[in-house]
């Protein structure tokens, strides 16, 4: 049986930078890829935009993916493509990995530390609740969008796009310029959930309206998609009667949230956050199963890749660390009050040597003028002002933690910004 | 007063433009990119385009693309046109040229993607 010390499960852009980050600490370093490409979802994502933060250039999916690929090529580290992960097992000080591919078939490896890399997933439409028949032409976003880019296809003519997800503004440019005509982007919240600017680049530039707290409440078609039915929804995202309106179109386009793939994790018995759908971790972004890491969207769904490399780079250096020597940890829970959506990590390990702790957060309302303040007992270990705090914006901060914590809870809270405070 | 929102990074800052004289004035941006922004937003519009190009290859048929520069904002649909009547019979690196000045702007369409990586990746 091959045996290594670190194995990362997925080859987009967290698998690749937690897969680097392993190796150069002289790690042998295995990665398993169920495509048959290295770069994961970057391989579809043609647009620019990628890399501002870390390499203060703006490049499209590919060329993000390509610059950790060419690495990952050049130092010659093993991967597996095509190949899936059918189990994971504890087995000793490591686990027992049992995988699938067409030159193995069945085989298993064995790994001191494994890093779970393996995304998101797109919700459905089974899991939005429209209601009418079932007809072909309804996609998600990220399914159309592999069909135009990687494939070719035109998924149809006539398309309308229900939620204001990044990738459904996106794809509402993307069909456009392919020749598809775009009739609306549907958004059953009272405020869009992609960024601004891609509502001016994607929709405004194409003259694409986005109808707010609007939501498609019913399919009509046999074989293919004939028209939906619209409705104004209220407060509580009930359709209010008397609003529905019939769109004829050939195809509905669906970006209405990603959830972070966990299946892997939960064979392991590894602990979830019901908020985040990922991993609950420390600050080396190991789990609650000791050799057992998590990074990029299978952690918690990120708005930008370069935050993804980032925990990539974080878990695979740590993952290094756990096989070089394994400490037992010591863990402080982070509380955060009910003003924060989530807070990943969401435990600090106080044994650890990895002193500073990057916290990735993201309010739960929009709030202007906040402070946000990180405590243990009485010790102040952060304090920040946010002019402006959104839910789809997502924040990062950096906490140095001390020797000696004045508690073994640490609490983050925000509180408005004292006008004396703001004048300065 | 003019109001625009600055499509250069994630932040996506709400800026205002006012004209003194022949001069804009920019409020609302948090770098000198966003002064930019308004100034070419106001008197030439212009944007990057990303697509893809046909190839002869079966296993790879669509190769990702982009301006290496931004275009005008009403030329893009004339630079997509040039864009989808290119069919890639070779296969070419990143970065390459795959259409030289597309639509005279000065501007060229290279690749996004190493065609020679994505043709003999399965057999790694």
């Amino acid at each position: 049986m091959n045996e290594y010390d670190v194995v990362v499960l997925g080859g987009g852009p967290a698998g690749l930078a937690a897969a680097l980050a392993s190796f150069e600490q002289g790690m042998n370093t295995l990665i398993i890829e169920r495509e048959n490409r290295l770069g994961g979802i970057l391989k579809q994502c043609i647009h620019d935009g990628f890399g501002l933060i870390k390499f203060k250039e703006k490049l499209t999916g590919p060329e993000y993916a390509q610059r950790y690929v060419d690495k990952v090529l050049a130092c010659q580290m093993p991967v597996l493509l095509s190949t899936f992960v059918l189990t994971v097992e504890k087995a000793g000080t490591g686990f027992v990995i049992t995988l699938v591919n067409a030159a193995q078939g069945v085989a298993q490896i064995e790994t001191r530390a494994l890093i779970l890399a393996t995304g998101c997933r797109e919700r459905t439409a089974k899991q939005v609740f429209i209601n009418g028949t079932r007809p072909a032409g309804v996609f998600t976003a990220g399914t159309a969008q592999h069909l135009v880019n990687i494939e070719g296809y035109l998924p149809g003519k006539k398309c309308v796009i229900l939620g204001s997800g990044d990738i459904g503004l996106i794809m509402a440019r993307r069909l456009t310029l392919e020749g598809a005509q775009v009739l609306a982007v549907y958004e059953a919240k009272s405020t869009p959930s992609g960024l601004s600017r891609n509502i001016v680049q994607c929709l405004n530039d194409f003259h694409i309206p986005l109808h707010l707290s609007t939501t498609i409440t019913r399919v009509f078609g046999d074989n293919r998609v004939e028209a939906v039915e619209i409705a104004r929804v209220d407060e509580n995202m009930r359709p209010i009667k008397g609003t529905e309106q019939v769109i004829s179109c050939d195809t509905v386009i669906l970006s209405v949230g990603l959830i972070p793939e966990n299946e892997i994790a939960d064979m392991l018995g590894v602990e979830i956050d019901a908020a985040t759908k990922g991993p609950v971790v420390d600050q080396n972004f190991m789990t609650s199963v000791e050799g057992v890491f998590s990074c990029g969207n299978a952690l918690h769904v990120n708005d930008l890749v370069d935050y993804v490399s980032e925990s990539g780079e974080i878990a695979g250096a740590n993952a290094a660390q756990y096989v070089r020597e394994a400490t037992p940890r010591q863990l402080a829970e982070i509380k955060m009050s009910p003003d924060f959506l989530y807070v990943v990590p969401q435990q600090i390990n106080i044994n650890s040597s990895n002193r500073k702790a990057v916290l990735y957060f993201r309010s739960r309302e929009v709030r202007e003028n906040m402070r946000v303040t990180i405590k243990s007992g009485d010790q102040v270990l952060l304090s920040k002002r946010y002019v402006i705090l959104r839910p789809p914006e997502m924040e990062r901060v950096r906490l140095v933690i001390k020797d000696g914590l004045a508690s073994n809870q640490i609490e983050i809270t925000m509180e408005p910004v004292k006008n004396k405070e703001m004048a300065l | 007063m003019k109001h625009l929102i600055c499509i250069e990074c994630p932040i996506g800052c709400s800026l205002t433009a006012v004209k003194s004289g022949e001069q804009w004035e920019i409020k609302g941006n948090r770098c000198r990119k966003g002064e930019q922004f308004a100034i070419n937003e106001l008197t030439d519009p212009r944007r990057s385009v990303c697509s893809t190009v046909k190839t002869t290859y079966r296993k790879v048929p669509r190769l990702p693309v982009r301006t290496n520069g931004e275009v005008p904002l009403n030329a893009i649909f004339a630079v997509m046109e040039q864009i989808n009547a290119v069919t890639l019979d070779h296969p070419v690196h990143i970065g390459e040229v795959i259409i030289e000045n597309v639509c005279n702007t000065g501007i060229n369409v290279i690749a996004t993607s190493d065609l020679y990586y994505l043709l003999e990746e399965d057999g790694q």
